[in-house]
C-alpha cells in the first residue's frame, strides 16, 4: 500500500471524513487514519443539530456558513443520513426569555436567517406537548437535523471515490511530515491534520482541549410527540459553563418517531459510563418542558466526549508550533453543523486558496496571541 | 375447559382462555404486533419480555411487551399493522 500521501488525517469522526472528501476533491491523494469505526466517537454519540447559533460573530460566521454546505448537498445524501428539515424552537420560559426572543430574531433577521417569533398561542400550536403556561418561543426555519454517523460515512465514500485510503489503526505519533500508528508503521504525508475530537491534547502536546462529557437517551417510537428541535433558551448557559456540571433541556425528533434527549455538560470526568444523578437531573429538565415524557419508554443512554476549546471556537489551521500540522478539533457540541465550514476553511489554507468567510477566529495561533496578551 | 375472555383486537372480538398472554390474542387474530423502521412485519420471537420485538398498543399504551401481559376482559389491543397474509 502506498505510505506516502498529500495529506494524512488523524481521526475519522465527521470532521476528519469532510476533510478527508474536501481534500481529495481538491486533488490530492489523502489517507484517513481511524482506530475504530469511521463516524463513531463523539459522532456516533451526539444528536445530529445542524443549527445556527448566535453566541459570537465568529461562531454565527461558521455555523451559517456550514449550513449553507449542508443545504448545498442535500439533494444527494443518501436515506439513510436521516436529513430533516425540523427547524429549531429556541423555547421561552417568562418574559425576561421572550426579550431574548425579540434580540434573537433581529439579530438573525439583519444575517439573511429566517425566523419567526411564536407567542404562547402559537407555540402551544407548534408543540402541543410542550407544558402549558410557557411564553414562546422562536422557530429558526432553516435548522435542519441528520444522523451523523451515516453522514460521516457518507463524507467518507465521497473522499473515497475521489482516491482516498483509509488506514486502520491507532495514531501514536502525529508531527508534521509524519505520523505512526502503534504497530510502528509509519505513513508520510506533505501536510498532517489532527482531527481526533477530544483526544487532539493527546495526539499534540499543547492544544487547550478538554474533553466535555455528555449524555443521551433515546426513546422509542412515538410519532409526532415532538416535531421540531427543542433548545430551551437557558442553553447556553449550560454550554458556556466552564466551572461546573450543568444540564439543559434539548430534545429531538427523528424520522423513526423516536426522540433524542440531552443534554449535559461534564468537565473532568474521562469515565464513559453513564452517570445517574445527571441523566436524573437532564431528564427532570426535559419533563419540565415536556411532561408526557415521563411516559415514554426509553431504550438505551449513552455518553460520549466533546472537544471542548476555552473560548468554545473550534481550532482549524496550522498548529503554530510544527508548521505542517494541521489542527480541525475543539467543535464543542457543534461538530456535525460546522464538519463542512471546517473541511472547506483547511482545504482553503492547505491550497493556499482564499476562503468565503473570515479564517481568523478558528487559527490555532490565536491561543498563542491570547497568552501573550 | 378454562374459562373464555374476550378482548379486542385491532376492534375485531377475539376470545382467549383465561392466563393467555396478549401475544397469544394477537396471534389467534391472524395480526403481526408492529412493524420495523425498515417496514418489516414484526411478532413474538423469545417470548419472555427480553427482544421487545412483540410490542402493540394496550388500552392506549403503546410499547407494551404483549408477551408479558395476560388479557383481560374488554382489553383493546392495536397492533402496528393489522391483517398480515
Amino acid at each position: 500500500m502506498k505510505r506516502t500521501f498529500d495529506v494524512a488525517i488523524a481521526g475519522g469522526g465527521i470532521v476528519g471524513a469532510a476533510c478527508a472528501a474536501e481534500c481529495a476533491r481538491a486533488g490530492m491523494s489523502v489517507a484517513l487514519v481511524e482506530r475504530e469505526l469511521v463516524g463513531g466517537g463523539a459522532t456516533a454519540a451526539g444528536m445530529g443539530h445542524i443549527v445556527v447559533m448566535d453566541d459570537s460573530e465568529a461562531q454565527f460566521a461558521l455555523t451559517h456558513f456550514s449550513q449553507r454546505l449542508w443545504q448545498e448537498i442535500s439533494a444527494e445524501l443518501p436515506p439513510t443520513v436521516e436529513s430533516e428539515p425540523t427547524g429549531t424552537i429556541w423555547v421561552a420560559a417568562d418574559d425576561d426569555e421572550m426579550a431574548e426572543v425579540q434580540r434573537k430574531h433581529e439579530y438573525y433577521a439583519a444575517r439573511g436567517v429566517r425566523t419567526e417569533i411564536l407567542d404562547q398561542h402559537s407555540m402551544r400550536e407548534a408543540e402541543p406537548n410542550l407544558r402549558l403556561g410557557l411564553a414562546g418561543g422562536l422557530l429558526v426555519l432553516e435548522d435542519a437535523v441528520v444522523y451523523p454517523p451515516c453522514a460521516a460515512l457518507y463524507f467518507w465514500k465521497r473522499a473515497r471515490d475521489a482516491g482516498a485510503t483509509l488506514i486502520s489503526g491507532t495514531v501514536a505519533k502525529l508531527e508534521a511530515g509524519s505520523l505512526q500508528l502503534a504497530d510502528g508503521t509509519a505513513v508520510a504525508a506533505g501536510v498532517t491534520v489532527n482531527a481526533a475530537g477530544a483526544w487532539a491534547a493527546e495526539l499534540t502536546t499543547g492544544v487547550k482541549i478538554r474533553k466535555r462529557k455528555g449524555h443521551l437517551l433515546i426513546t422509542d417510537r412515538y410519532p409526532d410527540f415532538v416535531r421540531h428541535q427543542l433548545v430551551e433558551l437557558g442553553y447556553l448557559k449550560s454550554a458556556h459553563s466552564v466551572s461546573s456540571d450543568s444540564v439543559a433541556f434539548n430534545v429531538q425528533p427523528r424520522r423513526t418517531g423516536q426522540l433524542l434527549i440531552g443534554s449535559s455538560r461534564q468537565y473532568d470526568n474521562e469515565s464513559k459510563s453513564v452517570d445517574h444523578y445527571i441523566l436524573q437531573r437532564m431528564l427532570e429538565r426535559a419533563c419540565s418542558f415536556l411532561p408526557g415524557i415521563g411516559t415514554l419508554s426509553c431504550i438505551r443512554s449513552w455518553t460520549g466526549f466533546r472537544a471542548a476549546t476555552p473560548d468554545t471556537l473550534p481550532l482549524i489551521g496550522p498548529w503554530p508550533e510544527s508548521p505542517g500540522l494541521f489542527l480541525a478539533t475543539g467543535h464543542e457540541g457543534l461538530g456535525i453543523t460546522t464538519s463542512l465550514a471546517t473541511a472547506r476553511l483547511l482545504v482553503d489554507q492547505i491550497a493556499g486558496r482564499p476562503s468565503e468567510i473570515a479564517i481568523q477566529p478558528y487559527l490555532p495561533s490565536r491561543s498563542f496571541m491570547e497568552s501573550h496578551a | 375447559m378454562p374459562e373464555e375472555i374476550s378482548i379486542l383486537v385491532n376492534g375485531r372480538t377475539i376470545m382467549v382462555p383465561a392466563g393467555a398472554t396478549v401475544a397469544v390474542a394477537v396471534t389467534m387474530a391472524g395480526d403481526v404486533c408492529r412493524t420495523s423502521v425498515s417496514g418489516e412485519a414484526r411478532g413474538v420471537l423469545c417470548g419472555m419480555g427480553i427482544c421487545f420485538e412483540c410490542r402493540v398498543m394496550i388500552n392506549g399504551h403503546d410499547h407494551c411487551r404483549s408477551c408479558q401481559v395476560l388479557c383481560a376482559p374488554g382489553m383493546e389491543v392495536v397492533t402496528g399493522k393489522s391483517g398480515a397474509p
